[in-house]
């Protein structure tokens, strides 16, 4: 088995291309269910919402690159608006269900092939990045040090998804020491003391939702970027549940606990990955037990009980505090 | 004498291995190819000449054998020109639709890509609208029955114990797997299969609340919290089926060739009708049970207000193991019946998960006959709403009702209006 390498893919992996769209994912959650309380299912839609208003504005309406991204980003405002409207005054479990839902209808309606001129059908868009890549400042080449080598395209992908990501980092950090910010989180502590001092719970809760939806939306332009393509089946339910996981991982209500949440994870799942499969090449493992097919599942199964694990014995993550997440109630 | 047999044996074994290596060779090949069988009613169509091109150049050409198969290898994924010669055809044969001739087809890498050109009379009978709209309201009644199966332990452990058991769907496929396991690797007949399937899923509904969800409860968990537990679980356990099953479609030997017998132009198998009919058989028993049996009253209680039933002597977790026992039973049950409908794979259960929630949420969240209602109300709005849109939409309408009955009606139809917020 070859440490060395399995070593560099971990490396890699902790500050790849993966783990920039779940931290930022993440951070929007973050704000949704970190600190307002909300349980939101269906993150998955707000990457897909930005990610397909990009794709469709630029490759089949052929508008300029900005003007992509300025419909992804209103459509994730949009969509935060259409899910709060007739779920955000009821209880949390029925928002749960109900964005869990709409992420799912957004999904197999872009996949369907009645809609294939518009949205690709389940092949989905591709073509619409080179406005993107044509800012790119690094000329032909490769950069970085040690295991961190990449061409000029992976480069200015990583880069702008890494300022991205310090970016959201501190708007959620300014908006959580501010007098708004502690409304929110009065809201997720006991909505009705704060209705009885006179706020508006309904538009505090619904400006929280859309300011999540589009720091989520970030990475969902970084997964169409970076891919170079948008899929339907890469936004489907397990999207968002992996960025529960990263979220719970890392701590919720901490600024920074998504962003290091999603690095680990994604270290965590690389060494994994590459151990069992070079241990099932190198004979260690019997390809009757587990072939290398069944590496990608065992991830999932691992993720599955390691949220689990998360939620019953350490709610909090890893950098959480605990009286900070009193996940009940609502 | 024996051994001439063996020898014999193995001599015809050895030539049909031969042959079928022969005849396999082509799709073995790595790369891509575009291949097609000509037929007409059955009898192959040999000495077609057929055509593949592409825009960047390529062109291939193949002509069909005795048993009417072509083969064209083509240098890369992309999109491929397919033609027949009208004029290589043999005579009184002729294309079923020309218009389609040629053919302008889609291959993926690493791919085979079948093409078929269809001979003769257009022999498809377009169905009246209103034997469609027949047809399928019967068959949203199966699916319906099959969701309220489901759908009844689902409001009833959430009404018991207030978790939203997002791992309930892994119930229904298991209920299909191990029905799968009786009758496919031991050989039981089929209704058998499903009565040890539910005593099987019973069981494991009881060990979920005994070794999770019990000492959960106890430690004081919260429900959200124990909402998310579930989805770790679901996911989980989703892919240890996939682990065990492996991706593939498979059906029930003991379901396989049923065919339709009517009445009119409704498509249902004597076996969908019997599935019917045990639906309809469990479901009234279950509703029996809560309405008439001490168990079934304490069940209610229970479900109404935990805290309250409890002060009037009632085990309320001896009550919430029943439900957790019934739910498991009752999904497994689904799952058997989901299976003969449509088919065992491993995410069977997860596909209809958000249909239950629907039903249930339809119905009003924590009632029993509410999620009854609302399951048979989506049901039949799925299956009826593909006459209008395209099939793949059809569980999109279904979704859809659930946000809008959330805007309108938020306790469901069967639930009390109280503030949910």
């Amino acid at each position: 088995m070859d440490w060395g390498n399995i070593i560099d893919n971990a490396l890699r992996a902790f500050i790849g291309i993966d783990t920039v769209i779940y931290a930022l994912a993440a951070i929007g959650l973050n704000v949704h269910f970190g600190y307002t309380g909300l349980l939101n299912f269906g993150q998955a839609a707000f990457l897909a919402v930005a990610a397909y208003g990009l794709a469709i504005s630029v490759s089949i309406s052929g508008l300029p690159f900005g003007v992509g991204i300025i419909v992804g980003l209103l459509g994730a405002v949009v969509l935060a608006i259409l899910l709060g409207i007739p779920t955000l005054r009821l209880r949390a479990d029925y928002l749960a269900i109900v964005t869990i839902a709409a992420a799912e209808i957004f999904r197999l309606i872009v996949r369907s092939a009645s809609l294939r001129d518009q949205t690709g059908g389940s092949n989905g868009l591709s073509a619409f990045s080179e406005g993107f890549y044509s800012l790119n400042p690094f000329p032909k080449g490769s950069y970085g040090f040690g295991p961190f080598v990449y061409n000029e395209r992976d480069t200015w992908v990583l880069l702008v998804g890494w300022v991205l990501i310090v970016l959201a980092s501190t708007i959620v950090w300014l908006l959580m020491r501010s007098p708004w910010g502690r409304v929110i989180k009065a809201v997720r502590e006991d909505e009705d003391a704060v209705r009885s001092l006179g706020k508006n719970v309904y538009a505090y809760k619904m400006q929280s939702l859309i300011i999540g939806g589009v720091l989520g939306s970030l990475g969902g332009f970084m997964l169409a970027l970076g891919k170079g393509s948008v899929q339907p089946d890469l936004y489907g339910t397990e999207l968002t549940f992996f960025a529960y996981t990263v979220l719970l991982l890392g701590g919720a209500a901490r600024v920074l606990g998504p962003v290091i949440g999603s690095a680990l994870f994604w270290l965590v799942l690389s060494l994994t990955d590459n151990i069992l499969n070079q241990a099932i090449d190198a004979g260690y493992i019997s390809s009757s037990i587990i072939n290398s097919n069944q590496v990608g599942q065992i991830r999932f199964i691992m993720v599955g009980v390691a949220l689990m694990l998360l939620m019953i014995f350490r709610p909090q993550g890893i950098f959480g505090d605990r009286k900070e997440l009193a996940l009940d109630g609502r | 004498m024996r051994r001439h047999a063996v020898q014999a044996v193995l001599v015809i074994a050895g030539a049909l291995l031969a042959l079928v290596g022969v005849g396999a060779a082509p799709a073995l090949a790595d790369g891509e190819t575009v291949q097609g069988a000509l037929r007409n009613s059955g009898a192959p169509v040999p000495g077609v000449k057929i055509t593949a091109t592409s825009a960047g150049g390529f062109s291939g050409t193949a002509t069909s054998d005795a048993q009417g198969k072509w083969v064209i290898k083509v240098p890369g994924p992309g999109e491929y020109k397919v033609a027949l010669d009208t004029k290589t055809l043999p005579d009184k044969v002729t294309l079923r639709f020309p218009e389609r001739n040629p053919f302008t087809t889609t291959v993926n890498g690493d791919q085979t890509k079948s093409v078929i050109f269809a001979f003769g009379k257009d022999t498809r009978v377009t169905e009246s609208k209103a034997d469609q709209a027949a047809n399928r309201f019967a068959q949203g009644l199966r699916f319906g029955l099959l969701i309220a199966l489901a759908a009844v332990g689902l409001s009833l452990i959430f009404g018991t114990t207030g978790l939203t058991n997002f791992a309930h769907g892994e119930l229904v496929t298991l209920g299909a797997l191990v029905a799968f396991f009786f009758n496919s690797t031991v050989g039981v007949p089929l209704l058998l299969a499903a009565v040890l399937t539910v005593i099987v899923c019973g069981g494991a509904g009881w060990v979920q609340d005994k070794g999770l969800w019990g000492p959960l409860r106890k430690r004081g968990t919260g429900l959200i919290a124990m909402m998310i537990i579930s989805i770790g679980l679901s996911i989980a356990l989703r892919y240890t089926f996939l682990f065990i099953f492996g991706g593939t479609t498979k059906s029930y030997p003991d379901a396989q060739g049923a065919t339709s017998i009517g009445p009119g132009p409704i498509t249902l198998t004597g076996l969908d009708y019997l599935s019917m009919l045990i639906s309809i058989i469990v479901l009234l028993g279950f509703a029996y049970f809560l309405l008439r049996t001490r168990t079934g009253k304490a069940t209610r209680a229970v479900a109404d207000n935990p805290a309250l039933s409890a002060a009037s002597g009632i085990d309320v977790d001896r009550v919430i193991r029943i439900v957790w026992i019934a739910g498991g039973a009752l999904a497994g049950l689904a799952g058997v019946l989901l299976g003969i409908a449509q088919q065992v794979n491993f995410q069977m259960g997860f596909q209809i998960l958000l249909l239950i929630f629907a039903s249930v949420t339809l119905g009003g969240l924590g009632t029993a006959f509410g999620a009854l209602v609302g399951s048979l109300v989506v049901g039949i709005v799925v299956e009826m709403s593909t006459l209008w849109i395209p099939a793949e939409l059809k569980y999109v309408g279904a979704l859809a009702i659930l946000i809008i009955i959330l805007l309108v009606r938020p306790q469901g139809i069967l639930g009390r209006a109280q503030r949910v917020g």
